[in-house]
């Protein structure tokens, strides 16, 4: 039977980046001064684990490469070397080459692997420094084995005596070797099977009960009895050692061979003169070359003997060495075989969710069905004085919906652990390069958010963060001349803020420079020579498309392609972003994400005959006009002073091009928006309720819409549609010129 | 049918564990640390134990040291997976009160190879 | 002729009598008949009324809701560039689904009404001729003869794209229209 392998990759894969990812954090974690024993183990734990892995799903290349890494740390984690730095700046090194082999792997390409062979030469250099300690202990390790167990086995040496017709094998057990789950039985068991595969083999086994105690003595956990086992069959000594291997070392074992057929040598001989006419048979070249034939050749000889018998073990190992080279031979043809495209590395499809979770949902839905079975019977058999009733029961129904729902969007909840995970390395890369002290803090990490937000968030926190660290702080030099502390602090900080996350992206560098800011602005034609902008309107400058003010295009950011992106992904999952600033003090950014993307709150309103939907979040406040508080700026355009803004209006019905008459402003109702750090006044017909709408898409069956965001199905079972506030932001401009032709 | 526990801290290498023995025939139940598969030992008597050396909360050498304690196992056959070849490991199992060790990487063959031999 | 509208609604067996044969749902508009691969037809409702999307073309009616999903609903005669007719009780709405590289879409057509089922081969049908040069001629993948009634098949996956530049054409073909009228 054969069982395909490849059924559990996915796992191996996933369970391996894991580790990884735990190896790296780990190493970042060590401090070199006071080595914390529990962390290394978790390094080698999860090096061997992916080591283990690869070797049994068929990755010999990573199982070979990882080997290394996982014997420098085994030397470690033993006490046998100190860990220095070079070792943890490899160690991370290595850390992202896994990663890429293992992704090439999941990716059914063939991995690269000269960075690996690189870092092997590199780690086996390290090991190879101190190679004669390592062999000194491996030899008295074997010499040691051999000393304490003079019971060890004596070989015949393997390929001598081609002549064998069969085994003498005095098998004394210790009398606890039941004690350890083996059986003798079995063993025989197995012997015979091997022996009986020969054709004409056979097998006798006499039993010794010599030191069999009085029964009032006897222990019955105890194995009194010692066997004689006569093999007769031509099988190797090495597979028979292989059957015993298990108990080699508890045991007494001794073979002999069978020379003729059935005719034992029944001399139970000084096992030192035995040795060494083994020995003499075996190296009977070197011997008449060299040695002469005196006692202190030969104990030379039992000592080289000594070292043979240590490397029986070893025979029995070959063949699994073997069978591990024919492995390596088909796991590499694997690799080559992906003639179909490369498809991407899956990105992954699953979720972890935590048993609580999961029965808090179990519960919901089970209060659901009691709800609904009481609702059934009450329709069933229902008359006017059951209305309290009726109500009651859709109120029940009512909260363990609510209830429900808020389970289940919990499900797709994770921590937000996850995408600050990457930033503890990075900042450390990051500082290295730029030169920089940079410490990292990161608050409410436990701060749940949901799976696809988290992961499209990460890359923009990315951005940010390397921003903060390349144009928001100081080197340690300008730092200390500032009074500062030399070491930068970025900080990264998650809260739950009404139906929002707020993630936080903080340094406390030199703060934006608004004067270069301001005049980027004007060279880019943004912002006119003499306008006058608030220091909030000046920052939020960044975000323009193109902006950049770093002097150098470095590497790390500047490029100037940046916030822009960063604002439009978060404002593609319904999100804002806003900046703060300090000069000298440093700046902040502040992220609002909603909980889930699938529900908002929104206010309907009124257009026309239509009903559209505004998000709560983006609603400042809902006003009624009068016409005093309107300036008219060029023909139908017109503004309204909101405080310190000037805020453009605009009327829905023009932006959706409803056909509706031309609207009277007096009295007129106001919702004032905010999308894109702008505002923007809407005029609407009326206000209708507040309600939470499950977000349906538009763009599945028919396009994307300006200005829509998507839509909803309303409890009368029509479709509303969901304004997108930030598209609307663009339509002021646009509107200026319709409006002129057709008022013309 | 025999009852056979499989402690391993690598989901990867349970899974196929598992499979493997189930698809023989075997019933099969998982741990993921020494510790986790003592509470399990301690609730219901196997057949065969297969432990992973390398493990955190409890390692192999140490789950063995005190599954033995308990009455039931004193004789149960239990198999060390280790990836190492050197003997001072394997040594280490045995002084522990191992029966023995599959070294790792195994295919599916050999280990239920192994199991049939000690389970008969 | 058996009630095609019942027939179209119960379990049509999808799928062909012999090799080349097709199940085609043919319906009228403006006095003639045409037909769409049965295949595409996910089921057939009344007229209801649709959510209007805004700067939407003409022929999109707006949207209406299909147990949960968001789907458009077409007028075809609009589409057609053919006069508009006031909808009745017996105003049917066709829901056609396509499978696009980017999943499968749903949208209703709106047609007077809904005509026969009919096994038609590839062999019998005939290409629309060239001469006629008409927006129309987008959507028509073939012509063929049943019973001395011509019916023209169209082609679903052209007519559910929305595309800007097919509006352009018909933007361009009204200008003509009317200059030269």
């Amino acid at each position: 039977m054969s069982i395909d392998l490849s059924q559990f990759h996915q796992v191996f894969f996933e369970e391996s980046f894991e580790g990884l990812d735990i190896m790296e954090s780990s190493l970042l974690a060590l401090d070199l001064t006071e080595v914390d024993a529990e962390t290394i183990n978790s390094i080698f734990r999860a090096a061997h684990s992916i080591k283990g892995g690869a070797g049994t799903f068929g990755f010999m290349q990573v199982s070979g490469f990882t080997h290394v890494v996982e014997t420098l740390l085994d030397e470690i984690r033993s006490g046998d070397r100190d860990i220095k730095q070079e070792h943890v700046d490899l160690f991370l090194i290595c850390v992202d080459c896994l990663r890429g082999l293992l992704s090439d792997l999941q990716a059914h390409t063939e991995p690269d692997m000269a960075q690996a062979d690189e870092l092997k030469a590199k780690f086996e250099a390290i090991l190879a420094g101190t190679e004669a300690e390592t062999e000194n202990s491996a030899e008295t390790n074997a010499v040691g084995s051999a000393s304490d167990t003079p019971d060890q086995t004596e070989t015949a040496g393997q390929s001598a005596d081609s002549d064998v017709k069969g085994w003498k094998i005095e098998f004394i057990p210790c009398e606890d070797v039941l004690c350890t789950g083996n059986e003798p039985y079995r063993m025989f068991r197995e012997l015979q099977d091997l022996a009986e595969a020969e054709s004409g083999g056979s097998m006798k086994v006499v039993p010794h009960l010599e030191k069999l105690p009085e029964f009032s003595e006897m222990h019955p956990e105890m194995c009194y009895l010692s066997w004689t086992i006569f093999v007769y069959a031509d099988i190797e000594l090495s597979d028979i050692e292989e059957i015993f291997e298990w108990v080699v070392d508890d045991c007494d074992i001794r073979y002999e061979r069978l020379t003729d057929a059935g005719q034992a040598s029944d001399q139970i001989s000084d096992q030192i003169s035995d040795q060494a006419s083994d020995v003499v048979v075996a190296n009977n070249e070197i011997q008449v070359e060299d040695k002469p034939t005196e006692i202190n050749a030969e104990l030379a000889e039992i000592e080289a003997e000594k070292e043979v018998v240590a490397e029986t073990p070893a025979a029995a190992i070959t063949s699994a060495t073997e069978t591990e080279q024919t492995a390596e031979v088909e796991s590499e043809k694997i690799p080559t075989k992906a003639a179909k495209s490369p498809t991407k590395a899956a990105e992954n499809t699953s979720i972890r969710v935590s048993i609580d979770k999961i029965d808090g949902l179990i519960n919901m839905v089970g209060e659901l069905v009691i709800t609904q079975s009481m609702l059934g019977q009450l329709g069933q058999e229902f008359d006017m004085d059951r209305v309290q009733r009726l109500q009651e029961g859709l109120g029940q129904l009512e909260q363990n919906t609510r209830e429900l729902q808020e389970s289940v969007m919990k499900i797709r909840m994770l921590p937000i652990s996850f995408a600050f995970s990457r930033f503890p390395r990075l900042v450390r890369d990051l500082s290295k390069q730029l030169d920089k002290e940079v410490d990292l803090v990161m608050i409410g990490e436990n701060t749940e958010l949901d799976k696809t937000v988290m992961e499209k968030i990460g890359d923009p926190l990315v951005h940010l963060v390397r921003n903060s660290l390349d144009h928001g702080l100081e080197n340690a030099e300008e730092r200390t001349a500032n009074g500062k502390s030399s070491n930068g602090t970025i900080t990264l900080n998650a809260y739950h803020h009404g139906g929002n996350i707020v993630i936080e992206v903080k340094d406390d560098g030199a703060g934006l420079n608004k004067e270069r800011i301001r005049n980027k602005a004007i060279e880019k034609g943004l912002v006119s020579e003499d306008e006058t902008l608030s220091d909030a309107q000046v920052y939020d400058l960044i975000f323009q498309a193109g902006f950049s003010t770093a002097d150098v295009v470095s590497d790390v950011s500047g490029r100037g392609v940046g916030m822009d992106v960063v604002r439009r992904n978060i404002a593609e999952l319904n999100g804002s972003i806003e900046v703060t600033s300090k000069t000298g003090e440093g700046s902040t950014f502040s992220i609002r994400l909603p909980l889930t993307l699938a529900i908002l709150d929104g206010q309907l309103v009124k257009v026309g005959e239509e009903v559209y939907i505004f998000p709560l979040v983006s609603i400042v406040e809902s006003i009624q006009l009068e016409k005093s508080m309107l300036n008219n700026i060029t023909g139908n355009q017109f503004v309204m002073q909101l405080r310190d803004d000037y805020i453009p209006i605009l009327c829905l019905q023009d932006v959706f091009n409803t056909g509706a008459e031309k609207k009277d402003l007096e009295g007129a109702m106001l919702v004032v928006v905010e999308g894109d750090n702008e505002k923007v006044g809407i005029v609407v017909d009326e206000l209708l309720g507040q309600q939470q709408v499950v977000i349906k898409s538009l763009e599945q069956n028919y396009q994307k819409v300006d200005s829509i965001s998507g839509a909803t199905i309303l409890g009368d079972g029509t479709v509303a549609l969901i304004v997108d506030v930030s598209g609307l932001n663009n339509k002021p401009l646009e509107k200026n010129s319709d409006d002129q032709t057709q008022a013309a | 049918m025999a009852t056979i526990l499989a402690v391993d801290d690598s989901a990867s290498m349970r899974q196929m564990v598992t499979f493997t023995l189930k698809g023989a025939g075997y019933d099969v139940e998982e741990a993921c640390d020494g510790s986790e598969a003592l509470g399990i030992a301690k609730t219901k008597k196997f057949d065969l134990v297969l432990s992973d050396v390398n493990m955190p909360v409890m390692d192999g050498i140490q789950f063995v040291t005190e599954l033995r304690k308990l009455g039931e196992y004193k004789f149960v056959p239990v198999l060390m997976l280790t990836t190492e070849s050197a003997g001072d490991k394997k040594m280490a199992g045995k002084k522990a009160g191992a029966t023995g060790w599959i070294v790792k990487p195994f295919n599916p063959e050999q280990l239920l190879n192994t199991i049939k031999k000690v389970l008969g | 002729m058996t009630s095609a509208a019942q027939k179209a609604n119960n379990d049509v067996v999808p799928g062909s009598n012999s090799d080349d044969e097709q199940q085609y749902l043919t319906f009228i508009m403006a006095g003639e008949e045409y037909g769409v691969d049965i295949l595409a037809v996910q089921e057939i409702r009344g007229w209801e009324a649709t959510t209007v999307v805004p700067n939407a073309p003409d022929y999109i009616k707006g949207v209406i809701n299909l147990r949960g999903t968001i789907v458009p609903i077409m007028d075809l005669r609009s589409r057609f560039n053919l006069e508009r007719v006031e909808y009745s009780p017996v105003t049917v709405v066709i829901i056609l689904k396509v499978e696009t590289e980017r999943g499968e879409r749903v949208m209703g057509i709106v047609v007077d009404a809904v005509s026969d089922v009919h096994s038609i081969s590839d062999s019998d049908t005939r290409n629309s001729p060239e001469l006629i040069e008409d927006l129309n001629t987008e959507f028509i993948r073939s012509l063929v003869s049943v019973d001395d009634n011509m019916i023209i098949l169209l082609d679903v996956q052209r007519l559910l794209t929305i595309d800007k530049k097919i509006l352009n054409i018909a933007d361009e073909l009204t200008a003509d229209n009317e200059s030269n009228d």
